[in-house]
């Protein structure tokens, strides 16, 4: 009798188990900020799903087990809320530009300058890549020391504005870079610029 | 005594092969809400606003946490509560844009941003979880792992 009764409980807790899947698992593919959409390719136990539409989302139950399906877009925010609302700020990157043959900024480029450092002001532990370049006059040892003092130079302005110099990370790519290809020895102002990365 | 300053050298050569690499750092905290650790060799460390995230760290958030990392390729990845993410492998190439960058979301709930590493090569940035791995040939996704009874 009381092993008949053991029986039951046994059957009853083993179609539990069955009905219940071993996992919950959730991939979804988000739109881009910009209105694009990337690709994603979710792999379990041999299976390969590919996600290439906004809010398309594969289910993984136990490994091997996928199902396809999209979910909408408040689903989304219901499952992932916590972790989408600790996303931390963009990077963001700004062009400053040099006068030629110096590290003196253009004077669009000085007011430029006081919106990166808003920009600064309102990010978390922020880092700042300052990384200078040149157009293609000149030799390339020269163009390398005038790339990074133009680095510098915009590091300086930071610094004297109140934003911490072991904040700010520096480089001089002298001529390898152009933003605009030129053979050598033309004189180019687009290229003669300082990239800055804030993040 | 000669052998004595042999063995003394070969002591103080082995200790310097021994020495411990300098973990480069991958990344770091921006955001740190509730309770959150990085767990790196044993140490169980605070995920302060700006703490580093190394490649081998296991950041860890609690029932109330949640964190958010920038990573030097500009990849993003948060965390929602109750999550386990392993940084399993972060190099990243400034000047190239090449490297690798692979994570294990243990349990919970992780959104990506992917970065410059995923638009190099898009077989640069791999997500795994117990169940599957994401190949990311970008940019953003969301990925929730877990035991349903947990």
């Amino acid at each position: 009798m009381a092993s008949r009764a053991a029986l039951v409980v046994l059957a009853v807790l083993l179609l539990v188990g069955c009905a219940k899947p071993m996992r919950d698992d959730l991939y979804v593919l988000m739109p881009d900020k910009d209105g694009k959409t990337g690709v994603l390719s979710v792999e379990s136990g041999g299976q390969q799903t590919v996600l290439d539409q906004p809010y398309a989302a594969a289910r993984v139950t136990e490994p091997g087990r996928v199902a396809a399906a999209p979910i909408t877009e408040q689903e989304t925010r219901k499952a992932f809320g916590a972790a989408l609302d600790a996303q931390p700020p963009r990077p963001i990157s700004f062009v400053l530009y040099f006068l030629e043959a110096r590290d003196e900024l253009t004077p669009d480029s000085q007011l430029l300058l006081g919106r990166i450092v808003d920009e600064i002001a309102r990010r978390p532990a922020p880092e700042i890549l300052v990384i200078g370049h040149t157009d293609r006059v000149g030799a390339v040892p020269y163009n390398d020391a005038l790339s990074l003092r133009r680095a510098e130079r915009v590091r300086d302005e930071l610094v004297k504005v109140g934003i911490a110099a072991n904040r700010i990370r520096l480089a001089g790519r002298g001529e390898r870079e152009p933003l605009v290809p030129t053979p050598d020895e033309v004189p180019e102002p687009r290229n003669r610029r300082v990239e800055i990365t804030v993040r | 005594m000669h052998r004595m300053m042999i063995l003394s050298l070969v002591v103080v050569v082995a200790a310097l092969g021994a020495a411990p690499v300098v973990a480069q750092e991958a990344g770091h905290v921006k955001v740190a809400k509730g309770a959150v650790q990085i767990e790196r060799g044993g140490q169980k460390l605070p995920a302060t606003l700006g703490a580093a995230v190394q490649a081998g760290d296991v950041v860890a958030t609690g029932p109330d946490g949640s964190v958010g990392i920038t990573f030097l390729d500009n990849s993003l990845l948060s965390a929602g509560p109750n999550s386990v993410l392993v940084i399993d492998r972060f190099a990243f190439d400034s000047t190239t844009h090449q490297g690798s960058f692979e994570s294990s979301l243990q349990k919970g709930t992780l959104a990506v941003v992917s970065g410059k590493l995923a638009k190099q090569s898009p077989d640069a940035m791999k997500v795994k979880t117990p169940a599957a791995v994401l190949g990311v040939r970008g940019t953003e996704f969301l990925v929730r792992t877990g035991d349903p009874k947990n």
